[in-house]
């Protein structure tokens, strides 16, 4: 064999173009985390933390908020919709339904008075500011 | 989905091979529910962060496109510590049969779930046939 040959044969089989086309295909199978319901995330930074949940479809007013030390509970329902009789059916069933009571781990303990809670469009927002007595203090050096 | 089943994942949506969205924002695939009705099919898609301003529906020939564009919302000088979902536009399609009355198509949001109703077309709802006994 020739490698005149293999050029021709990487024609072919246009190994580097493979590979690469392996790697898309591989991109799209990657695993995001997965949570129960309702998938939270959270930013912070030393002053605070800010808690969003994507709850779409469940009243925010039936929606339970909680604070102690430094967890964060949601709790609520989201109901699934209602199939009556013979005439209605099931094509597709997806959307998640049932209670959900979802413990959160805040980086640090939280001011319960402080706490706000804002919902729009199905997302949650949860304000939780440090709590004062945790808050780092800067330690001043005098000189004697 | 399983009653049973508690994690939740965002399934991003479908993009033939080869070809590429203009916008770098991630796509997401909204859960649905599809219940047939009587009269009528409702939709249900879960679009969080979208409200009736920002979705989209299509209906051309039987092809049904449901698009809803999220402004993220991120908040400011702080870190991500924890992220369980992404945010992106969503997107979905689906096929329709030519039953459905196209001019009643009704469409609301509400807390970022999309509701549609298509109406079957008046001449092929189902009739139901009284059976008469005969003395």
């Amino acid at each position: 064999m020739l490698w005149s040959d293999l050029e021709e044969l990487g024609k072919v089989f246009a190994p580097l173009q493979e590979l690469e086309r392996m790697r898309r295909v591989l991109a799209k199978t990657s695993f995001p985390p997965a949570g129960e319901f309702p998938a939270v995330n959270i930013w912070s930074s030393g002053e605070d933390s800010v808690v969003t949940a994507e709850i779409p479809g469940v009243d925010p007013s039936l929606i339970d908020i909680t604070v102690a030390g430094s967890t964060l509970t949601l709790k609520g329902t989201r109901q699934g919709e209602e199939v009556k009789g013979d005439d209605e059916s099931y094509h597709r069933r997806e959307r998640w339904h049932g209670q959900f009571s979802k413990v959160i781990d805040l980086p640090f303990s939280v001011e319960p008075d402080a706490v706000r809670a804002r919902f729009a469009k199905g997302v949650l927002y949860v304000d939780l500011p440090r709590a004062e007595a945790e808050k780092p203090k800067k330690i001043l050096i005098t000189s004697s | 989905m399983q009653e049973n089943q508690k994690e939740v994942v965002k399934r991003e949506a479908e993009v033939q091979e080869g070809i590429e969205r203009t916008r770098s924002t991630k796509v997401y695939a909204p859960a649905t529910d599809i219940i047939e009705k009587k009269d009528n099919m409702v939709l249900f898609a879960d679009m969080p962060g979208v409200d009736e301003k920002s979705v989209e529906v299509t209906l051309e020939k039987n092809i049904l496109t449901i698009y809803g564009k999220v402004e993220p919302r991120m908040p400011e000088k702080r870190k991500l510590v924890l992220s369980e979902y992404g945010i992106g536009d969503y997107h979905r399609t689906f096929t329709v049969s030519d039953a459905i009355d196209r001019d009643r198509i009704d469409a609301t949001v509400s807390n970022g779930v999309l509701k549609l109703v298509l109406p079957k077309a008046e001449a092929l709802k189902t009739k139901k046939i009284a059976v008469k006994a005969e003395n």
